[in-house]
């Protein structure tokens, strides 16, 4: 469905005068997603959505509420508008509460990719059946995904905000699976041609080779190598925590630990939502283009994400990192690049005389909000390294790990590559080599 | 909708299919939050989609649009079938699904007073009034209190001839307190954590839960954290409240029992399951004393996994999943009811809107009331009692599993003797259940809602049902969590 933007603004505008409301915000979007699913080496669940969107809100001397709707004619649009303000003039007025944003210039990002946008079913099996085919001859048995969505998203507001972008994105995972044994791998990019499958596919295929029969090792501290993915998904956890507002509600573990060193001095932490790597909008969910903020400086704490209304309460700047509005939370900083090193995995394992390679973690929660520690399992590629080669396959163990002392053993970092999980949003993360990594159960697998 | 769905199901069924269903769904929702004397989230919304499901070529195909529009529909129609038939590239059998009966029904769920009659400002004074409880002392330093309220009208027909058109009213509400001080986050949570209580019911739910009353003991238990002793580390006899009980029923017996995770088809994502095929009949899953059912009919309660129907046209069941302590049951669809060698579908498909297809999913799974009173469960000499989910974690075949809870009790005959911070405990999961030592009759029995339980490629959240009441549990490996 094509979807005139300013068509759209035009109605939402009008139709809030109408009503004697000036101020008026309208979120649109429309987005077209499909996935690919594979088990036991076939193709099994097969789907796509096409999907429009349209949030509009109000605000009425102090008050702000929203309504929104997947119905997008004329008639839909004023009932939304109107709802946006019938709820809006029952809400409780709030003291903070500032006029929506100003119009503001956006710098360009090009991360759309037509070829992307245009990949069809038959392409997408394709792919997938080259990489069962690979997984297949090695004996084993693939489940996974390839997705292929395109979005477009539009914020404009009365006060002349007119913000637009539009991205791709494709994703291809691949949980391999035999005798015991299990590898995964994962990849994402706004361009699909950037992701090889079948590569992927002969990564888990050996990884599940290697991991085959695990043994069991008693848990405790050890020296692990984390790929990129486990970072992620680990380290990702906290950055809800950079956030000004949060650290107001006395819920962020950076309360009394801004411009301390919490870290080691090998951590520097960026969010940078212009890192050729990185995805998402250029502006934040009022409209507020997106600052590049140090988060963290050689272990120290640095910048926090700022919205309208936490800056404008702590005499600061905003950052372009807030939720659209009304929310509880904020602000968060959403593209994280983590500056990397120049040791490989395999380097590190070469340097490793005992410790515990970490090909993925899972079902990752927080176990204590300030001290910052986390619990989870390892998953899918778990293996035991000595004398620099990794030796065999070892049984899932489950971590309780605090973040700031594992980011202050970190030994060796690899080169910061794009990373996708399935606990967190994608960033750009290298492979740690941590010591004393604290595990502290194993499982039957 | 019927007619949009008919729409639908002649547009996709026109070419010849082996089988398809349509769901048209419209939904309306509520959201209203409150933080610290203030509105937080105020927001209201519809959705209107279609979802249209084929199996041709031997093959599942699935596309989803929110455009209803004639065009619109022909073109998610025409998508479904060429997905399915892309489906053939990497294709090792047909599907087959077990039969099923046609069925032209119309229901609607139980709902007293309707949510969405209720203006918001009211929504808003009842939350404003709890947070200013919470507040009274100034140690609490974030106060939220939520509501949250759903409709959703589905018109499901397929080429079976089945025409059901249900309606599912759900409400959730509740608050937390939370206490930064001295470096350290303590917070508490009515009636649960994560939202609080959500169930398939209208406004009444609110005034049931009568959430100002405990504001002032939740507030107070909040700072009084900060001064209690921590959880110790050891092996314990261990007590756990019924809201506690129900995720641990929802993580170490819920997903298990989902046969497509047995089958390997959530392999990649969600996992797998100890409980294979082999185990079925012969697993001794937890003491004499365990029943679980699970149960999506009405009469099992107002559970988040209440209905009249499945999202593939299958009447609601009740399965024994667990008596006395076998493993008798798992949850199965049409596609996989005969890999358990039966010849029809318990009915536990279940789709996240109009633009999800259906899954596996839990309904309403519940540990039935057991024999004991409260003061049996509690009277042991020596024992630990929790309160309140914290953390949950557990491994992708779900055997290993860590619970973190907001408070605990050390308990000496029956009676707290001193608060306890930073609870957790651990263990696998038919070893927890066979330490299983006493339950609580019904008395006690609460049916929790868990809002919000993720699966599938794309992700679906889904609301589940759990019924326990309090239960205890010979010597559980307590305060893993803090240890090395």
């Amino acid at each position: 469905m094509r979807v005139d933007a300013a068509s759209v603004r035009d109605q939402v505008v009008s139709a809030a005068r109408a009503h004697g409301v000036d101020e008026v915000e309208a979120i649109l979007s429309t987005s077209h997603q499909a996935l690919t699913r594979f088990a036991n080496n076939a193709i099994h669940q097969n789907v796509a959505e096409s999907s429009s969107h349209l949030s509009v809100r109000a605000r009425i001397e102090g008050r702000t509420a929203r309504a929104s709707t997947t119905r997008l004619n004329s008639d839909a649009i004023r009932d939304v508008v109107e709802q946006a303000i019938a709820i809006t003039r029952l809400t409780e007025p709030d003291e903070e509460s500032l006029p929506m944003a100003e119009s503001a210039d956006y710098q360009a990002l090009d991360r759309w990719s037509e070829p992307t946008a245009q990949v069809t079913p038959r392409e997408r099996a394709q792919a997938v059946a080259e990489a069962i085919a690979a997984v297949e001859s090695a004996g084993q048995t693939a489940a996974g995904i390839y997705s292929t969505d395109s979005t477009e998203y539009t914020l404009l507001n009365s006060r002349g905000v007119q913000a637009h972008c539009r991205e791709t994105m494709a994703r291809f995972s691949i949980t391999a699976m035999a005798d015991g044994g299990s590898g995964w791998a994962k990849a994402s990019s706004c361009d699909h041609r950037d992701i090889n499958p079948l590569d992927l596919a002969m990564s888990a295929a050996r990884k599940t080779s290697q991991s085959s029969a695990p043994r069991e090792l008693p848990p405790g501290r050890y020296t692990v190598i984390l790929e990129p993915a486990a970072v992620l998904d680990l380290v990702g956890q906290m950055f809800g925590d950079f956030s000004a507002t949060a650290i107001r509600d006395g819920r962020s573990f950076l309360n009394d630990r801004i411009g301390k060193q919490i870290f080691g001095p090998n951590i520097t932490i960026h969010d940078d939502a212009y890192h050729p790597m990185q995805s998402g909008a250029p502006f934040d969910g009022e409209g507020v283009p997106r600052q590049r903020l140090t988060l963290v400086e050689k272990g120290v704490v640095r910048d926090i994400a700022y919205c309208r209304q936490a800056a404008a309460k702590a005499g600061a700047a905003p950052t372009g990192h807030g939720f659209p509005l009304p929310n509880e939370y904020g602000e968060a900083p959403l593209n994280i690049v983590i500056s990397g090193g120049d040791t490989s995995v395999e380097q590190m394992v070469a340097a490793t005389e005992r410790g515990i390679l970490v090909t993925r973690l899972w079902y990752i929660r927080e176990v204590d909000p300030y001290e910052k520690i986390f619990t989870g399992m390892t998953r899918d590629g778990t293996f035991l390294v000595e004398g620099g080669e990794v030796t065999s396959g070892v049984r899932n163990f489950r971590f309780n790990q605090g973040l700031m002392e594992m980011l202050s053993n970190v030994v060796n970092l690899g080169p910061a590559v794009r990373a996708s999980g399935e606990e967190t949003f994608d960033m750009v993360v290298p492979a740690m080599r941590i010591n004393d990594f604290n595990f502290t159960e194993v499982t039957r697998f | 909708m019927k007619d949009l769905a008919l729409h639908a199901l002649d547009a996709v069924t026109r070419g010849g299919v082996t089988y398809a269903d349509v769901r048209a769904i419209e939904s309306r929702e509520r959201e209203v939050t409150t933080k610290n004397g203030k509105p937080g989230h105020v927001s209201s919304s519809e959705s209107q989609g279609i979802g249209i499901r084929v199996l041709a070529f031997g093959c599942w195909g699935f596309a989803a649009t929110s455009d209803v529009s004639k065009e619109g529909i022909e073109a998610a129609a025409a998508l479904a079938l060429e997905i399915a038939r892309s489906g053939t590239a990497a294709k090792k059998h047909d599907i087959v699904l077990a039969p099923e009966d046609k069925y032209e029904a119309t229901w609607v769920s139980p709902c007293a007073i309707d949510p969405f009659t209720i203006p918001v400002d009211r929504n808003l004074a009842t939350l404003l009034a709890i947070d200013g409880e919470l507040r009274r002392d100034p140690a609490i330093s974030l106060a939220e209190a939520s509501m949250h309220f759903v409709r959703e009208r589905q018109v499901f027909v397929s080429t079976l001839g089945s025409l059901i058109d249900q309606t599912r009213t759900t409400s959730g509400a509740g608050f937390s307190a939370l206490c930064y001080k001295d470096g350290e986050i303590q917070k508490r949570s009515y009636p649960n954590s994560f939202g609080g209580q959500f169930q398939l019911k209208g406004y009444e739910l609110i005034d049931e839960l009568d959430l100002a009353s405990h504001a002032p003991r939740i507030a107070e238990e909040a700072i009084a954290l900060h001064s209690a002793d921590q959880c110790p580390e050891g092996t314990f006899d261990l007590i756990l409240d019924s809201s506690q009980l129900g995720l641990q029923i929802h993580e170490s017996i819920g997903h298990p029992i989902e046969l497509d995770r047995v089958l390997g088809t959530e392999a990649n994502y969600a996992g797998m399951s100890f409980l294979t095929l082999d185990q079925l009949r012969r697993l001794r899953y937890g003491s004499e004393i365990v029943n679980v059912v699970c149960d999506a009919t009405p009469e099992h309660g107002p559970g988040l996994g209440t209905f009249a129907f499945d999202d593939e046209g299958v009447p609601a069941q009740q399965t024994d999943i667990i008596r006395a302590g076998e493993f008798t049951g798992y949850m199965t669809s049409r596609e996989t009811a005969a890999a358990v060698g039966e010849a029809r579908s318990n009915g536990c498909m279940r789709a996240d809107g109009w633009a999800r297809l259906p899954l596996i999913r839990m309904t309403n799974v519940s540990l039935k009331p057991g024999q004991q009173s409260l003061e049996e469960v509690f009277g042991v000499d020596h024992a630990i009692y929790m309160e309140t989910n914290r953390s949950w974690s557990i491994d992708d075949k779900r055997f290993n599993f860590q619970f973190g809870c907001e408070i605990a009790w050390e308990m000496r005959g029956g009676k707290r003797v001193r608060m306890l911070k930073n609870p957790s405990y651990s263990g696998i999961s038919t070893e927890f259940w066979n330490a299983c030592a006493a339950i609580a009759g019904r008395e006690h029995w609460t049916l929790w809602g868990v809002p919000n339980c993720g699966k599938g490629q794309p992700e679906q959240v889904m609301g589940t049902g759990h019924g326990a009441s309090p239960a205890r549990f010979r010597q559980i490996k307590v305060g893993s969590a803090y240890a090395g």
